[in-house]
């Protein structure tokens, strides 16, 4: 097979480390993989709207109510930037939606597990929005450019994020006992499914050797769950609280915390569409596309008319 | 004691501008991942943001008025339905985006009106947050008319819906323009304004957003009554039971 100049050009900025660019030639397999993880990034953030959605309306004050509005709006705009990202690689936003739809493009597991508390609007900000930024530091560095641009806009606000959950567990942590018994129960029920955010272990990560080399992905997942873990025990111990992991052990050597086995079973069984709300996430978001038909049949309409009358009056 | 009241009347008169928007604002959040399309969730986002904005400063500001020990969270979290002295509109739940939209039509081309006067309130606290709500309404008010017009003027089945949309919360809009002798006083301190002046320039708007939308006026003469007084629709009472409910289970607590 021939190599084409298009080919050699694009082999030249990856080993250059420069950024590949939406009208540089580019493998179909290098233009798949993005779509593929850009477009699941982009429902991730959409469906991500959910569970915390779940609790604007029991906000337990007003600020905190208006914290989490916002935090839920900036996940839209996260949305709707990353849909732009992945746009540029030839597929549309509605092409994108209805894959999601039909179960064809997926989103993070992390979001099909329910939030039963306020305390989980916390643990979400700060250990869901955590395992987020660690893996968006390193996508910062990704070779295709717009991925890479929106990763270092998108970070700043997830860091703010998580700084916000953070603050919600502190309060909960100097509060009652009830309060520090929610807290506790909200870590008990997400530590794991944030360590599976990471996915696979590397030894079982079928898209891994690929994407490192075409620089999509920089770091392999075990290397960001480690430092993932390396970094959040301390604030789990900060908040006078446990990780729920009888073989949870600090080696003074390496300086590194080593954790338990992760049972895989159920991460698959989540990404397979078994876990505790993959239905009802996916129900409520085809739901409101369908209910809000009419709407954008509307606006296209109104949209036509307008430019009827123009045309009449040039 | 109940510590969740307020008593001197431009407290009361204010926590009644502060309710209408909390509990409007909260409506709003309900919608929120629900919208037909993300950029229109984030527009849910924004009004429901700055209405529940709105109402934290001026709940704030009324518990500092008179002896009263209140804040604002109290106020919020801790009165029952015939405390909260909201119009009717507000507290109406919607079944789709045509009552999203109609709610906040009719309510922002009310509270246009309503901030532009009490911007020039002799209280001067109440002036300036008047002003900074005017600004949001005026935004507020442009985006729902333009999709008035548009879901008005757009598909026969946008048309209908819309028009249903109108009919259905039409009978809520002439409270917005009750005077009371709470109104009354504070028109004569200077510190508020008299709604019923506000009924002919909200008309004389809504009908021209109406028949640029190929929609028909209402002429329902049959108008609900009661916010002002805390006879509210039977929907109020599940909205703060959910809006209330961490408060009422964890009482006492810092969140």
């Amino acid at each position: 097979m021939q190599t084409t100049a298009g080919e050699v050009a694009f082999h030249e900025l990856i080993d250059a480390d420069e950024k590949i660019e939406p009208r540089d030639w580019m493998p179909d397999g290098y233009r798949k993989t993005l779509i593929r993880q850009i477009a699941q990034h982009a429902h991730s953030e959409v469906i991500g709207m959910q569970p915390e959605a779940n609790w604007i309306t029991r906000a337990p004050t007003l600020q905190r109510k208006m914290t989490l509005i916002a935090k839920v709006q900036d996940e839209a705009g996260h949305g709707l930037y990353l849909y732009s990202a992945a746009e540029t690689l030839g597929i549309s936003r509605d092409e994108m939606q209805q894959l999601l739809h039909e179960g064809k493009q997926k989103y993070s597991s992390i979001f099909n597990y329910p939030t039963l508390s306020w305390a989980d609007m916390g643990t979400i900000g700060w250990l869901v929005d955590g395992a987020a930024i660690v893996n968006q530091i390193a996508l910062q560095r990704t070779s295709y450019g717009p991925y890479a641009r929106a990763m270092v806009k998108i970070c700043k606000e997830e860091s703010f994020h998580a700084r916000q959950g953070y603050s919600i567990l502190l309060a909960l942590s100097r509060g009652t006992d009830e309060q520090r018994a929610m807290l506790q129960d909200s870590i008990n029920r997400w530590w794991w499914p944030a360590l599976m955010m990471f996915g696979p272990h590397d030894s079982d990560s079928a898209n891994t050797p690929q994407s490192i080399e075409w620089k999509i992905k920089r770091v392999t997942n075990d290397e960001l769950r480690q430092l993932y873990i390396d970094q959040t025990v301390p604030q789990a111990h900060y908040l006078g609280c446990t990780v729920p992991d009888p073989d949870l052990d600090f080696d003074v050597e390496t300086g590194h915390w080593s954790i338990g086995a992760i049972n895989w079973d159920e991460f698959w069984d989540t990404v397979k569409g078994n876990g505790r709300l993959n239905r009802e996430r996916i129900t409520h978001k085809v739901k409101a596309w369908d209910d809000g038909a009419w709407v954008r049949d509307a606006a296209t309409a109104y949209a036509h008319k307008q430019q009827t009358k123009l045309e009449k009056t040039a | 004691m109940n510590t969740a009241t307020v008593t001197t009347p431009l407290a009361r008169y204010v926590v009644r501008l502060a309710d209408d928007n909390l509990i409007l604002g909260q409506r709003l959040a309900e919608y929120i991942s629900e919208a037909p399309e993300l950029e229109e969730d984030l527009a849910i986002g924004n009004l429901s943001l700055d209405h529940i904005g709105v109402a934290m400063h001026l709940y704030e500001y009324a518990a500092t008025l008179g002896d009263s020990s209140t804040t604002a969270d109290k106020l919020s979290f801790l009165r029952t339905e015939r405390e909260f002295t909201n119009v009717l509109l507000v507290e109406q739940p919607h079944a789709g985006f045509g009552d999203v939209i109609a709610r906040q039509f009719f309510f922002s081309a009310y509270q246009t009106l309503l901030w532009e006067a009490l911007a020039s309130s002799a209280d001067t606290i109440l002036a300036g947050i008047s002003a900074k709500a005017l600004k949001e309404s005026t935004y507020h008010l442009r985006h729902a008319a333009s999709w008035v017009v548009r879901l008005g003027d757009g598909t026969d089945e946008s048309h209908d819906r819309m028009q249903a949309a109108i009919d259905s919360l039409w009978r809520f809009t002439g409270e917005l323009f009750e005077s009371d002798d709470l109104c009354a006083e504070m028109v004569i301190s200077g510190a508020g304004t008299d709604p019923a002046a506000l009924q002919v320039p909200w008309d004389t708007k809504v009908a021209a957003v109406l028949r640029e939308a190929t929609l028909t006026r209402p002429t329902d003469p049959y108008q609900a009554t009661g916010g002002r007084t805390g006879m509210h629709t039977e929907h109020l009472g599940y909205m703060l039971a959910e809006m209330q409910w961490m408060q009422r289970t964890y009482p006492d607590m810092e969140w």
